[in-house]
């Protein structure tokens, strides 16, 4: 069983060091949740690291007149970004920060406005107020931006992107982002438990199994509950097939990104194979329908036959797009990300592993049995990336093929293991990297706060790094073989 | 018929099949595009559709945009029809045949050029700009590989009057198998994907702005303007078809004065143009983007085979 996070008080000034020595072990500061509530305005740091799966809580209590959290921006880059997102939705100060510019907050935002502290109330009518985000002006003869978005052609998410740009060189790359903040965690707020699966499932529309998924053995976890055998099966295959769906569709896309629509084609009728293979497991084609808090059940399984055509249509159009000389030179050296950078950055899922780094959910926090060992790649270009995809479909297709010829039912329970406690995490190795959910329950069972974060959150300041010295007409095809959530990262 | 008549004629013609025939051959290579991604596609006049559409619609501009952005696509497709007239397509003799020199041609095809750069540059864009700039970019290394493979041809020919050269190539059907024939058409077939924004050079149905090159510069357009720079656009493709298909096939090209070889030559126009239509698509199918570093390469790669063009046409005098 996964273990249950290990929560320890701390003041301000043991945080810092806490936090250091988490991260010398090769933890990784996983999530950071702000709460309000009855007990008072806290924070909550979330380290975790494995295998052995480990999971380490700190909890600090802050000032609610002055609220205020030593730094720990010189530790971890991540944190940096966390406590700047703390700062524009609690008007929590990091003590120490040394880039404190906004980083959900809008222009539209009413200066004194902090929509997750309670009595926050709905968003203010839309006006321009305060100044522009302040880019970074990148100054020398012949640089010039390009602004690209919020608004894309074609079906993109919003994002604004702003390039310093000499010739073609791309300097500088900032991506603005939150244009899509829903507001999500706020939805979750004052719900019974269980019926939370039907947000978490939109949370990213491409990543609904992840992340009903870790929203399910959060819940489960504050619940001290274990979902059985069978339970856990059912739910690893419905997984992989979400990445089966979403890898093919990737390869697809970087092919079509350098104009080479018919092995584009070609993915996406292996795609839309598996969404209805999909649609037969689950009764979804997207896997809405299968995993709920405390049980799991399918309709079918996918047959081997199945599973066999689906592999060799997908070997087709990996053949079609790596046999094309073309293709191969746009991919290979493309938006490099060293793997010191990915390490730096703390990338997750494809992107790191694609840099050569063994970051895998399914290996450090595993919730079903046997044994898995995740491909890399050495590259770090768009071409490491596309194979990383390649490979891990192909992994994943074994998984299911193994998993689904030991599955003896089609639904699954859960086991009682421990009391019940106020907060749980779960932690899901979705198609993009680790989805980690942290929720508090209140005593009625109803979610008091939900934490959610997809590893998009992480990996796009890895985008403007991999970005310089890559040519701007090279970008959106960069930009796909990260294919980020901004949905998943707005929230 | 008097030679006056017949020339006006060839000429209407030669602008009435290429003003219409041209969006029917983009059409086309949409449709084998989309089947060979096994989609239906749109129908193949679906360009001739989007045209009347767009000219029933409002005219729009740029805010701060000034002068050049309105008259660009008038000069984009005068310059476009004045070449489309003179040029050998249908007939040796259209109206003003005689000026129909290489120079000319060229000349007024960069006058197209120019004005959609122009244009790009006008609403002060960042996308407008940068499609400008790279467009011009591959015009300088793709017209002089225009240029020289033509002259390798006139130098065979005697002549760098495009009606005749057509016409000695006509009445020499050894010169097509020649190496001088072979390099120049090489070269020109390179030209021709670059200068109509081809794949692998250019792709003209992406929606990724930072990739366009061509498109970036007309983003700004809409309705019956969209529609003047389409129709220009179109007739470039159709001319320099046209040009490749009757210099090294001259055949059918009428060189007389009646009115049945007029017919004829529209028909193997047809024929030929549809047929090189074909393989540009099929090129476009097979082949992805190259990287916009890579494409000196492969006009350089043009420009050597027209200058081998020309060095075989003065090695074989």
């Amino acid at each position: 069983m996964n273990p249950h996070p290990q929560t320890r008080h701390v003041v301000a000034h043991e945080l810092h060091d806490l936090a250091a020595s988490q991260l010398a072990l090769g933890h990784r500061l996983a999530l950071v949740s702000a709460h309000e509530d009855h007990r008072g305005l806290r924070v909550v740091y979330l380290f975790t690291g494995g295998p052995p799966d480990e999971r380490h809580e700190f909890e600090l209590h802050l000032d609610r007149a002055h609220p205020a959290v030593p730094t720990l921006a010189d530790l971890s880059f991540a944190a940096s970004r966390f406590e700047r997102a703390l700062h524009d939705d609690y008007a929590i100060v990091p003590v120490g920060h040394p880039f404190l510019r906004p980083l959900v907050r809008h222009q539209h935002w009413p200066e004194d406005w902090y929509p997750m502290r309670p009595g926050a109330g709905p968003m203010p009518p839309r006006r321009v107020l305060g100044d522009p985000y302040p880019f970074t002006e990148v100054k020398g003869t012949g640089v010039y931006e390009i602004p690209v978005g919020p608004v894309h052609a074609g079906l993109i998410e919003p994002g604004h992107f702003r390039f310093s740009v000499v010739g073609e060189t791309i300097l500088k790359m900032t991506a603005r982002l939150w244009f899509v903040h829903r507001g999500v965690e706020r939805l979750f707020v004052g719900l019974d438990a269980d019926e939370g699966v039907a947000i978490a499932q939109r949370i990213s529309g491409d990543s609904a199994v992840a992340h009903s998924l870790a929203y399910c053995l959060a819940v489960e976890d504050a619940r001290g509950i274990e979902a059985d055998e069978e339970s856990r099966r059912l739910r690893a295959i419905v997984l992989e097939l979400e990445r089966l769906y979403n890898h093919v569709g990737d390869v697809g896309a970087l092919c079509n990104d350098v104009s080479y629509a018919v092995a584009n084609a070609r993915a996406m009728v292996v795609r839309e194979r598996i969404l209805r293979l999909n649609e037969g497991v689950t009764g979804h084609r997207l896997g809405r329908g299968a995993v709920f808090v405390g049980r799991t059940s399918l309709r079918v399984l996918p047959t081997g036959r199945e599973l066999d055509e689906v592999a060799e249509a997908f070997e087709d159009v990996v053949d079609l797009a790596l046999g094309n000389s073309v293709v191969v030179d746009r991919f290979v050296g493309t938006a490099t990300l060293s793997r010191n950078d990915a390490l730096a950055i703390g990338t997750l899922g494809v992107v790191a592993r694609a840099s050569g780094v063994a970051q895998d959910a399914r290996v450090a926090h595993p919730f079903v049995a046997g044994g898995f060992t995740p491909v890399v790649q050495e590259g770090g270009d768009v071409m490491a990336r596309f194979v990383q995809r390649v490979e891990e479909f192909r992994a994943s297709l074994d998984i299911v093929r193994r998993l689904s010829g030991e599955v003896r039912s089609l639904s699954g329970g859960s086991l009682r293991r421990r009391d019940p406690s106020a907060a749980g995490v779960g932690i899901v190795e979705g198609w993009r990297g680790a989805v980690v959910h942290r929720v508090e329950l209140d005593a009625q069972g109803r979610v008091a706060r939900a934490r959610t974060l997809d590893p998009s959150f992480f990996n796009w300041p890895a985008l403007s790094i991999a970005l310089s010295d890559t040519i701007v007409p090279d970008f959106p095809l960069s930009n796909k073989s990260f294919n980020l959530s901004y949905a998943g990262n707005d929230l | 018929m008097n030679r006056v008549a017949l020339s006006v004629c060839t000429s209407v013609l030669q602008l009435a099949l290429v003003g219409v025939g041209s969006l029917v051959l983009l059409g086309l290579m949409a449709k084998v595009k989309a089947r060979a991604e096994g989609r239906v596609g749109s129908p193949v006049v679906q360009p001739l559709r989007d045209i009347r559409k767009l000219l029933t619609k409002e005219r729009l501009h740029a805010r701060h945009s000034s002068v050049v952005l309105a008259l660009a696509p008038m000069v984009i497709t005068a310059s476009a029809a004045v070449a489309v007239g003179i040029s050998p397509i249908i007939g040796t003799h259209p109206v003003l045949g005689q000026s129909a020199d290489i120079f000319v041609i060229v000349y007024l095809l960069l006058t197209g050029s120019v004005a959609s750069a122009l244009a790009g540059l006008d609403p002060a864009t960042a996308f407008g700009g940068m499609g400008a700039s790279r467009a011009m970019t591959i015009g300088a290394l793709a017209e002089p590989a225009l240029l020289v493979a033509v002259i390798a041809l006139s130098v065979q020919a005697g002549t760098s009057n495009l009606p005749g050269i057509v016409s000695s190539t006509a009445s020499h059907p050894a010169w097509v198998f020649g190496p001088v024939h072979l390099f120049a058409l090489g070269a020109l077939l390179i030209v021709v994907l670059a200068e109509t924004g081809r794949i692998p050079v250019d792709n003209p149905a992406t929606h990724l702005e930072l990739t366009m090159v061509h498109e970036a510069m007309v983003l700004e357009y809409a309705g019956p303007e969209l529609a003047l720079v389409t129709l220009g656009e179109a007739m470039r493709l159709g001319l320099l078809f046209s040009l490749v298909a009757n210099l090294f096939l001259p055949w059918g090209v009428a060189t007389g004065d009646s009115l049945g070889a007029l017919a004829i030559a529209c028909a193997a126009l047809v024929a030929k143009t549809t047929t090189l239509a074909l393989v540009v698509a099929l090129i476009e199918v097979r082949s992805a983007k190259l990287r916009l570093f890579r494409l000196p390469e492969l006009l350089a790669g043009g420009f050597v085979l027209s200058v081998l063009a020309v060095v075989m046409g003065l090695v074989i005098r």
